[in-house]
């Protein structure tokens, strides 16, 4: 897919709490074709100590109003300047990049389950669009550190049953995703999560256990975005990957996960 | 609009601005955002002998004003750069070069010997300087007698244009870049990255896998700068100038300290489409200080 730098225009700013933002941003042109699991390399202009461009992944296209959403969690500086941004400015963008998530192989009936901790809840929303748009009934399985952390929580309800788990158990079933009794009681033919590297492990353990399609959306520290740098691989059974370019999804069959 | 040829030693050039090796992979990863063939020249990725993994995950960790890589000299070897990689390429219209790295003496000549064989290939940057591997020729690159031995060898197989590429990890530059001219380079390329580290005070544990890694981007151009002008003074042979370029006046610097042409690295991660802004920037400089070539500015520092 062609990738393109864009100047895109902030349309809203929305503090879901004190921890995250959703920016939503358009351009006059129509949005360039982005697929559920890519993501964008977005330039921080105005910190000083924010060198790189942050990878960020699409949390959703919203084709009628030619939006893109993402959803950002404040973890360093450079998140934090990006979370000022106010409607109108522009940011420097390049999308899209690395391979998305693919939609279950066999037929429509494919029960599938989508897994996300924390901010990997992110690109998930956009996939289960698709999965609807492409008759699909997605599930879906977010996990969080308490009810503040769960975000999004009425879009993902759109698009199919929700199950929760937080680790203070102030909303849903207390402990992690992989303890979650929806696990124990249906079965899954296909599974994709994306979160925190131990919690995506356990999914992967669960799925390789009971034979289980799974796609993994990895995040290793990255660079350049493109394939250029090498910084960002994986091993694989094909050796070092580029977690920007061959993935940021990965099928668990291609890791060398001890799991 | 101001004449921007330069010439490397028997190597032509449209303008003075190239790629550095291991930030625009093959350069195919960067033809969505500018057309390769405005570029001077581009410095394909560290290739080896045999194929090499790399080093284990994490190679990257963001500092102020910079990175820090330790990638070690991923890559295919050299014969599935021919096979696979250089069908590929060889159309594009542009100084396509390769950066040759080995572990030893016949090594680098070996792979030299290959690449002088293909006809789109006009140049080669020997790499006697990359810090993240142990037999990764920084060894050689850190003496005087290294670096003339391996220029030497490769000299006797290499035909076309040689650059060799300097570590600025280094007492004297000077005398190294004497002894690689003396050796038979056509051209030395300087800097590649300055040994560093990098620490998680939290976790009290390094942020790269080999401890220390190679810092490039803006945080180390004044570092550049200077080797630049040390070396040019040093040798008579063309002086291609890196290190920390973000933008033409960046590049018009070392252009003034006596760079001939001038590489861009970690700035096309940060903007993909860097290099044609920088070119158009330097010919802009040109034409509002009313020089005609880039040539009247190469070494034009009043002092």
């Amino acid at each position: 897919m062609k990738k393109y730098i864009l100047d895109l225009t902030v349309v809203d700013n929305v503090r879901l709490h004190s921890n995250y933002i959703l920016l939503k941003m358009t351009q006059e042109a129509t949005l360039p074709l982005m697929l559920p699991g890519q993501f964008a390399e977005i330039r921080i202009d105005g910190s000083a100590s924010t060198f790189l461009r942050r990878p960020i992944s699409i949390n959703y296209v919203d084709i009628e109003k030619n939006e893109v959403w993402f959803l950002i969690q404040l973890i360093g500086d450079g998140t934090r300047q990006l979370s000022k941004v106010n409607r109108g400015d522009k940011i420097n963008t390049i999308l899209p990049l690395g391979k998305n998530f693919t939609l279950p192989k066999t037929n429509e009936q494919q029960k599938s389950l989508l897994i996300g901790g924390g901010v990997g809840t992110a690109p998930l929303l956009y996939l289960g669009k698709q999965l609807i748009e492409n008759g699909y009934h997605p599930t879906f399985l977010l996990g969080a550190r308490s009810s503040l952390d769960l975000l999004q929580l009425g879009d993902f309800q759109k698009f199919g049953q929700v199950y929760i788990t937080t680790e203070d158990g102030s909303v849903g079933e207390k402990g992690y995703v992989t303890q979650h009794s929806i696990l124990f009681q249906e079965t899954f033919d296909m599974i994709y999560t994306c979160g925190p590297r131990p919690m995506m492990m356990s999914v992967a353990q669960y799925a390789q256990t009971h034979q289980i399609e799974c796609e993994v959306s990895l995040e290793n520290k990255m660079a350049c975005g493109v394939g250029a740098c090498l910084c960002c691989v994986e091993n694989t059974n094909e050796g070092h990957l580029c977690v920007c370019k061959e993935g940021p999804v990965f099928n668990i069959k291609q890791l060398l996960w001890q799991i | 609009m101001a004449n921007l040829k330069v010439d490397i030693n028997g190597l032509s050039m449209i303008n003075p601005v190239m790629t550095a090796s291991g930030t625009f992979g093959y350069g195919k990863e960067f033809e969505d955002f500018v057309n390769l063939e405005r570029i001077g020249g581009i410095i394909i990725k560290g290739t080896t002998l045999n194929q090499r993994e790399g080093n284990p995950y994490p190679r990257m960790a963001e500092t102020p004003s910079g990175m820090l890589n330790a990638v070690g000299l991923q890559n295919k070897g050299i014969e599935y750069f021919i096979k696979k990689i250089y069908p590929q390429i060889k159309e594009i219209q542009t100084n396509m070069i390769v950066n040759v790295s080995g572990s030893d003496i016949e090594s680098y000549a070996k792979t030299a010997e290959m690449i002088n064989e293909l006809h789109h290939i006009p140049a080669i940057e020997l790499n006697i300087s990359c810090p993240n591997v142990k037999q990764g020729g920084m060894a050689f690159g850190v003496s005087a007698h290294g670096a003339s031995e391996v220029v030497k060898a490769v000299r006797k197989v290499y035909k076309k244009t040689l650059i060799v590429k300097l570590s600025p990890n280094v007492t004297d530059i000077a005398e190294i870049a004497r002894s690689v001219e003396a050796a038979g380079a056509d051209s030395i390329s300087l800097i590649n990255t300055i040994l560093g580290m990098a620490i998680d005070a939290e976790k009290r544990r390094p942020l790269l896998s080999t401890i220390t890694g190679g810092l490039s981007g803006a945080a180390v151009k004044p570092i550049a700068l200077r080797m630049v002008w040390q070396v040019a003074k040093a040798v008579k042979i063309p002086v291609i100038g890196l290190g920390g370029i973000m933008n033409a006046r960046d590049a018009i610097e070392f252009i003034l300290a006596g760079a001939t042409a001038i590489q861009i690295g970690t700035a096309n991660f940060i903007d993909p489409s860097v290099t044609v802004k920088v070119i158009e920037g330097i010919n802009e400089y040109l034409d509002r200080h009313h020089y005609s070539s880039v040539k009247d500015i190469i070494g034009a520092l009043e002092i």
